[in-house]
């Protein structure tokens, strides 16, 4: 066991996830390579790739859902084989894809979930009222699932999956094919989750998310962690991403272009746009520098951002491959 | 701040109390029994008939059309124009017809279920797993008995009379109900395995069908060539007519019959039950 890995500094808590070479495969599709996994107890835990990465399948078999080929798999200390049910009762899966039923309204839904998990049928009741107003769906409580927003059909899948409050919450892709609005919902959500003391394990696509959410992130291409640490490390490893610039005037752009390669020592293109110039940058400050160098040379930039490295690019500085979908191993699993 | 708290829950936005609330309120009851998780399942079919209630026309509509079909269309041709004798044969074999054709039911809802998530979430609470494919078959008793309370009041408008009396027909359908509890577990292991709805109905039809045909829900077997007589005698589905037949008409049964009938059904439930829950354990 990685001691190191698996405790954040300056505390000693046990650990929420211990995966050790998982490896499970699907017909010719190796969906996971002998993945290794540590996750502490308390906050987001973000896992982090591209589609067919694995990250379905390494979150099915955590929840006991699917057995893994070889490999072994702890939940707070409980083998996820062994021990399957007692995991069970620490845990709760929000999938990809909506996981209710369609045909039953919100409340009953819910109400359904507490009898299931062991709430007398007026208690389960009493809870499914509480949970629609946390929710937000109190209007909608009554409505036939099918008929939900995706916005709100994702609010009662949470709250499908904290009926009774998990210790360690298991969110696929919370936020794929939600508008902006709803992210930020699930977001918050998944915020005060960590804040009651749950542990949230979500996985995405998105660097942008896991960076607003994760204390740590794990990074997963084919079947297997390729890079792990907090956000702001695993992006300095990568480099920040984009700077881009537009200058006032078309006639000062290669006069820029010298004074950004000298600040920046890095190559820097020419877009299409007569004005504009964009360069890959290691990190932000010394942005910060070359835009200073700029004013100094008289060309106080029209615009200019910073952008945040995509997914592609991580993939690309971490592998060497841009990050495209595998065979997809998420459908299949 | 507190060191307590993780970044991430102190980033940004602010907390939201209600749902604070709501998660302190969340507090792990003592687990649910079997019984009580298969009646939770039960609850959750009820539901759905609740808000499509014409998922009630095959257990009503149906045995309606069947009655009347066979003995008006088929019942003259069959018993040399008597159509009343021939529902007094017939009734008793269509009602177990009736109630086998809906246990393929079954296999179709769950085969629904497993494609989309809700299964996922069953599946990762911690239940007695076995209650989520006995709380629809629980529904489904309620269905046959349904099924049988509609084609028995049909038979006796259209002047079927069942001389076992209340006594012979009420064991009649409780034999009927055991024994499609059984088969059933034959198509929940199917609608587990094949994933898609349609699949499993062709597969169900192709089963049923035949079976049910080739029996003595519609004609005397020795009206048959002697294959199909010989087939016929071993279809268990012959068997549980000629019980049914037995006990409703007053002619009664051997213990023998009887006890075929239930040795069936234990051995379907007793092969098929067993191998529906590992494919429920390790599906994907």
């Amino acid at each position: 066991m990685r001691t190191d890995a698996g405790k954040r500094p300056g505390d000693g808590r046990q650990l929420a996830i211990e995966a050790r070479g998982l490896v499970k495969t699907f017909g010719e599709t190796r969906a996971l390579d002998g993945l290794d996994l540590t996750v502490p107890a308390g906050g987001v835990y973000g896992v982090l790739g591209p589609n067919g990465a694995g990250k379905t399948t390494a979150l099915r078999i955590l929840a006991t859902l699917l057995p893994p080929d070889s490999g072994s798999a702890r939940v707070l200390g409980h083998d996820v084989s062994a021990d399957a049910d007692a995991v069970r009762g620490k845990i709760s899966l929000t999938g990809q894809f909506t996981s209710v039923d369609e045909e039953l309204t919100g409340r009953e839904n819910l109400i359904l979930l507490g009898r299931l998990l062991g709430y007398r049928h007026t208690d389960a009741k009493l809870r499914a009222g509480q949970l629609l107003k946390a929710l937000g769906l109190t209007d909608a409580g009554d409505r036939q699932a099918k008929h939900y927003s995706g916005g709100m059909r994702r609010r009662l899948d949470i709250a499908a999956g904290i009926v009774v409050t998990p210790s360690v919450m298991f969110l696929d892709e919370p936020t794929t094919g939600l508008d902006p609005r709803s992210r930020n919902q699930v977001w918050n959500i998944v915020r005060t989750l960590v804040a009651r003391g749950t542990t949230v394990v979500l996985t995405t696509q998105y660097l942008d998310e896991a960076d607003q959410l994760a204390d740590r992130i794990a990074v997963i291409d084919h079947g297997r962690v390729i890079a792990e640490g907090t956000p702001g490390a695993l992006k300095a490893s990568v480099g920040s991403g984009t700077l881009r610039i537009r200058v006032q005037d078309p006639a000062q752009r290669f006069d820029a272009v010298r004074v950004l390669t000298e600040a920046l020592d890095v190559e820097v293109q020419l877009e299409s746009d007569p004005c504009a110039l964009t360069a890959r940058v290691d990190d932000s400050e010394r942005s910060v520098h070359a835009l200073g160098e700029l004013m100094r040379a008289g060309m106080t930039p029209a615009e200019f951002a910073l952008g945040q490295p995509s997914l592609d690019e991580v993939f690309l500085a971490l592998t060497g491959h841009p990050a495209e979908s595998a065979p997809d191993d998420e459908a299949a699993a | 701040m507190t060191t307590d708290v993780p970044a991430s829950a102190t980033r940004e936005e602010p907390i939201d109390y209600d749902m604070l609330a709501a998660l302190d309120a969340g507090e792990r009851p003592g687990r649910a029994g079997g019984f009580s998780a298969s009646m939770s399942h039960l609850y959750r079919a009820m539901l759905r008939v609740k808000h499509s209630p014409a998922q009630i026309i095959d257990v009503t509509l149906f045995p309606l059309i069947m009655l009347l079909m066979f003995t008006f269309l088929f019942g003259g041709a069959l018993s040399d124009g008597d159509t009343g004798a021939y529902l007094q044969f017939f009734l008793p074999g269509v009602l177990v017809n009736t109630v086998l054709m809906i246990t393929m039911y079954v296999g179709m809802g769950l085969s629904s279920d497993a494609e989309k998530g809700v299964f996922d979430r069953f599946r990762s609470l911690p239940m007695w797993r076995p209650s989520a494919i006995i709380g629809p078959l629980l529904a489904d008793a309620f269905r046959y008995t349904m099924a049988s309370i509609m084609m028995l009041t049909f038979g006796l408008i259209l002047g079927y009379r069942a001389e076992g009396g209340v006594v012979g027909v009420v064991l009649a359908v409780l034999v009927l109900i055991v024994f499609a509890f059984c088969l059933s577990w034959l198509w929940t292991l199917v609608g587990l395995v094949m994933r898609s709805e349609k699949a499993v109905t062709a597969v169900s039809m192709m089963v049923l069908m035949p079976l049910t045909f080739a029996s003595n829900v519609y004609v005397n077997p020795a009206t048959m060539p002697g294959w199909l007589e010989a087939f016929v005698s071993v279809n268990p589905i012959s068997h549980v007519v000629t019980v049914v037949r037995g006990l409703t008409s007053g002619a009664g049964v051997t213990t023998g019959q009887l006890g075929l009938v239930l040795a069936e059904a234990a051995a379907l439930l007793l092969l098929f039950g067993p191998l529906t829950m590992r494919k429920y354990r390790t599906m994907n």
